[in-house]
């Protein structure tokens, strides 16, 4: 809990983006969770991809569950409509979120312990009727905010605080997203934002269900040597796959980026609905970041090695998403009219007719 | 890089950019910060221990420090740093329990002090609580100096110059007042141990220019003529009054002048308005008194009819910026040269420190120039008895040098009398690093950013203050606006600092910090490197701090360039790699500091 207020003067050469704003414009309210928490690393990588990619701050529907990382909308996007639903529903608030006002960029996030526990029934349907939306877990493998009983995510042999070892086998949301149908499926690192604002770039801008794993310590219960989620485990185990890179819509390569020599096969580029892409740098040429069984494979080996498998590990960027299988009208429901949202008689009649 | 050295005093000295900039090294956030706790003495004594004049130089510095305040470089408008250290001044209550102790057995030394300004008293301040024998020697009738004959009443009243020159005087100096010195030798004679000239820069710049001679009962050289308003000679002024110059000393004249009932009063100054050497707040006043000030006019001729001047022939020029040296030049504009009627003129031109009184012949040497040859750090000149300090060292300047040379002059003639050696024994300046944390959420300064404007000090009224040379026309902050100007500061003394061992490169301060300064990045040469960082870091005056190398093989780089000193990385940080820590800074000086 931090008392003195964040000063509203900034760098006086803090770069505008195209809407005349400044990453401070992103900002939301000083962060109430213990400093040095991942967590608050993640809301500013949040900050800077919603910034740099020009979004209007305030068109955004950000919903969470309970937990620290539930908290965390408070501390983004000040401008924008939230929603802090009770515990592991954060899925069914945003579900109804994106159908009610398709127009709103929908961002969730969500605990380990909200979505692996509470929540995972909830997890896996919203994962299967592929909301368009972000979806972020701000995993620390406990749960931090009732002071760190260990979670569902937390590897088996793990320690608590005062060396008492998990007892149970981990529960892998990426594993489950990669199997129940997610399109875009990440995971990164709270400490380090050169692979993460990238990723929230190209989710931000995916069309369909896009999950990130955001593996984000906790300090205060699970930052200790006996654990798997701490700063210097993951910086010790992690292994990046897939490195994203965003592309803006205008982007032109440099002379010093076209003659930078790729193996081949380890870069290709994903086109982005909004014109935009995503270069993808692969360490292993024989990586394919579309194959779903594949991705699946890879993450589930690597974690019997005990590597932290982190970057863009399967992207499909033609799945349709819940309005393109629903079939649902182009029109955000607040923005039809009373004629359209009530069309009569006639048209009860009409529905009734045709399934007679 | 290499990882900075925080514990050499001049790296957080600098991060402290008023005291970096204030000659005297003023430690200038400890006044504010008691100011705004009211402790106006203590805050007054704070001052008084480094710049010896803070009733005075709160109203007449030329505040060094503003410009360097960072709060140019964050919000555009400094802290009113001088207003404040005046805040001190007026509202202190009882110093005497503060002054230091006087020895009551001298040590037998005796010191004579030639000239009676800051520069000499300065000096007697900081010698006689080490038991020296001070006599000083000054033609004019009372002490003071400059601050009494050349900064009128209206900017400096004689109650405040009174104050504290007589704090000095009566520490025990003997004081010869009305005492001419003609000769260097004489002195010389008297065999002090030691000497130290603070005559000043005394004489006032002539022109020469047709018609001069002619009219030499009309023109007066504009220092004298403040000195002669100053000691009750001169009462008035009649006509039209032309001030040829564009330093203080002008302003101070056009604005005597108005007082005194001059008809009309005019500046003319041959260069252009924004170079004129007057600080702009002078200026403002000036225009504000609806004083006119006509640039680019070059005299070329005084007329004159009968013996009686009758006005002045300006050139006209424009200022051309020189491409090569980034100067300015002024070409002939081709207008015709322009007339304009006077009855008086004074000649502010500029002043030169003038020692016709030192024999040449005495083993202390002058340059080309005619200034002493000196030693800038021991200002001690060729004559190893022979100390200077204040304008009569390296020309006119502020009061703020004055004290500043006379603290090392005092230390000079001090180890010069132990038979020390006047540069390998000099104490070193230190560094102390207290830090200010008092609870998990709870700092002992007010870490707080205050977004308020520079607050507005309060003038007298206008018609009451044109009326009288003795009303003084700028009123100080009361005690209410005093506390809001002092809150703007950003206590920059209050250093951030980074120990490596303890941090988990978390990127919690990274994320906190408001102005961008935090960056962790592999390391590199500095240009690379302040490329590369958060926010650009384009101002190489401003230091980057660079940790050791961290665990990830990074470092940890800090732009000092635009911190509030907020603590939001200290208050965020889960291990307290980063703590807020007060640095005083130790600057030597005799006196106070004696031990
Ligand atoms: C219905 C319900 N059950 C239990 C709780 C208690 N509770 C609050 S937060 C939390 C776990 C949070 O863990 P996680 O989602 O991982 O968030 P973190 O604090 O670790 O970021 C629990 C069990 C609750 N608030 N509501
Ligand atoms: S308890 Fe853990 S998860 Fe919660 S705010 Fe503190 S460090 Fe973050
Ligand atoms: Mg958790």
């Amino acid at each position: 809990m931090t008392f003195v207020a964040k000063p509203r003067v900034h760098h006086p050469q803090l770069p505008l983006n195209d809407l005349g704003l400044n990453r401070r414009d992103y900002e939301g309210a000083v962060s109430t969770l213990c400093a040095g928490c991942g967590h608050d690393s993640v809301s500013a990588a949040i900050v800077q991809a919603c910034a740099e990619l020009s979004l209007p701050p305030h068109r955004f529907a950000k919903i969470s569950g309970i937990g620290c990382s539930s908290k965390t909308p408070s501390y983004f996007l000040n401008a924008s409509h939230g929603f802090n639903a009770v515990h592991g529903r954060m899925p069914s608030v945003a579900t109804g979120a994106n159908l009610a006002n398709r127009e709103l960029h929908c961002i969730g996030v969500s605990g380990d312990g909200d979505s692996a526990s509470i929540g995972i029934g909830q997890f896996a349907h919203i994962v299967r009727r592929r909301i368009n939306m972000l979806y972020i877990v701000d995993n620390n493998g406990t749960y931090g905010l009732t002071k760190g009983q260990f979670s569902a995510t937390n590897d088996k042999g793990s320690t608590s605080k005062k060396g008492v070892p998990n007892l149970y086998e981990p529960i892998d949301l990426v594993s489950m997203a990669l199997q129940i149908g997610a399109s875009f499926v990440a995971r990164s690192f709270s400490g380090d934002k050169q692979q993460l604002v990238p990723l929230l770039k190209g989710a931000l801008l995916h069309r369909g269900f896009a999950f990130i794993d955001v593996i984000s310590p906790c300090v205060a219960f699970n930052n200790h040597n006996g654990s798997t989620k701490s700063y210097d485990y993951v910086r010790g185990h992690g292994a990046s796959v897939v490195t994203a890179d965003f592309l803006p819509k205008d982007f032109i390569a440099t002379a010093a980026e076209t003659v930078v020599d790729y193996a081949p096969g380890t870069t290709e580029t994903v086109a982005l609905p909004d014109g935009s892409r995503l270069r993808l740098s692969k360490l292993d040429e024989s990586y394919d970041p579309h194959d779903r069984a594949h991705a699946l494979a890879h993450v589930l080996e690597a974690q019997q090695r005990g590597e932290v498998v982190t970057g863009l590990l399967y992207v499909d960027p033609d799945a349709s998403d819940c309005h393109e299988i629903l079939d649902t009208v182009e029109t955000p429901l607040n923005a039809l009219g009373e004629a359209e949202l009530c069309p009569g008689q006639g048209a009860l009649d009409r529905i009734n007719a045709g399934l007679r | 890089m290499k990882a900075t050295d925080i514990r050499d005093p001049s790296y957080f000295h600098k991060v402290v950019d008023c005291q970096w900039a204030c000659p005297a090294h003023t430690p200038v956030p400890d006044y504010i910060r008691l100011i705004a706790e009211e402790r106006y003495t203590e805050a007054y004594m704070v001052n008084w221990e480094s710049n010896v004049f803070p009733g005075i130089l709160g109203r007449t510095c030329d505040r060094p420090c503003e410009p360097a305040c960072r709060r140019v470089r964050t919000e555009e408008k400094p802290v009113a740093i001088c207003r404040l250290k005046r805040v001190a001044a007026d509202h202190k209550g009882d110093i005497s329990p503060y002054m230091p102790a006087l020895p009551t057995r001298k040590n037998g030394k005796r010191i004579a002090l030639l000239g009676a300004g800051p520069a000499s008293l300065a000096v007697a301040r900081d010698l006689l609580p080490l038991g020296y024998e001070v006599d000083l020697f000054d033609r004019d009738p009372a002490g003071g100096g400059m601050m009494r004959s050349q900064i009128p009443a209206f900017r400096l009243p004689a109650d405040v110059l009174e104050e504290e020159v007589d704090l000095i005087l009566n520490m025990g100096v003997n004081a010869h007042f009305n005492y001419e010195i003609t000769s260097m030798k004489d002195m010389l004679d008297m065999n002090y141990d030691a000497y130290f000239v603070g005559t000043g820069a005394p004489r006032g710049r002539d022109l020469d220019l047709p018609g001069r001679q002619e009219v030499d009962a009309h023109i007066s050289i504009g220092i004298d003529w403040l000195g002669s308003v100053a000691f009750g000679h001169t009462h008035s002024i009649s006509g039209k009054v032309i001030v040829m110059g564009g330093g203080n000393t002008a302003m101070d004249c056009c604005r005597t002048s108005k007082r005194l009932g001059a008809e009309s009063v005019t500046v003319v100054v041959r260069s252009a308005f924004e170079v004129m050497k007057a600080s702009d707040w002078e200026k403002e006043e000036a225009l504000d008194e609806r004083i006119p000030i006509v640039n680019n006019r070059p005299p070329k001729e005084f007329v004159h009819e009968n013996g009686k001047l009758k006005g002045v022939v300006f050139g006209c020029v424009k200022p051309v910026r020189d491409e090569a040296s980034g100067r300015l030049r002024y070409e002939p504009t081709g207008e015709p040269d322009v007339y304009m009627e006077c009855d008086h003129i004074l000649m502010a031109i500029g002043q030169e420190n003038h020692c016709p009184w030192i024999e040449r012949d005495i083993g202390l040497e002058f340059d080309k120039w005619d200034c002493p040859i000196l030693d800038e750090t021991t200002f001690q000149s060729t004559h190893p008895k022979v100390f200077f300090g204040g304008d009569s060292a390296f020309g006119p300047e502020n009061i703020i040098w004055a004290s500043a040379h006379a603290h090392q002059a005092a230390i000079s003639i001090h180890l010069f009398c132990q038979g020390k050696d006047l540069k390998e024994d000099r104490p070193p300046e230190g560094l102390n690093l207290i830090s200010q944390k008092m609870g998990v959420h709870e700092w002992s300064y007010d870490a707080e950013h205050d977004p308020a404007q520079r607050f507005i000090v309060p003038h007298a009224d206008k018609s009451k203050a044109l009326g009288n040379i003795k009303v003084e026309v700028e009123l100080g902050f009361d005690r209410a606006l005093g506390a809001r100007e002092a809150q703007r500061c950003l206590n920059c003394d209050v250093q951030t600092v980074f120990v490596e061992p303890l941090c988990i490169e978390c990127d919690a301060c990274v994320d906190i910090c408001p102005m961008d300064c935090i960056t962790f990045a592999s390391n590199g040469d500095e240009d690379d490197l302040r490329a590369r960082l958060t926010a650009p870091a384009e101002n190489a005056e401003q230091d980057l701090y660079v940790s050791e190398e961290l665990p990830t093989g990074r470092v940890m780089v800090k732009d000092e360039d635009v911190c509030l000193h907020c603590g939001l990385c200290a208050e965020r940080c889960p291990t307290n790699a980063w703590d807020m820590q007060k640095s005083a800074i130790h600057i030597p000086q005799l006196g106070t500091y004696a031990a």
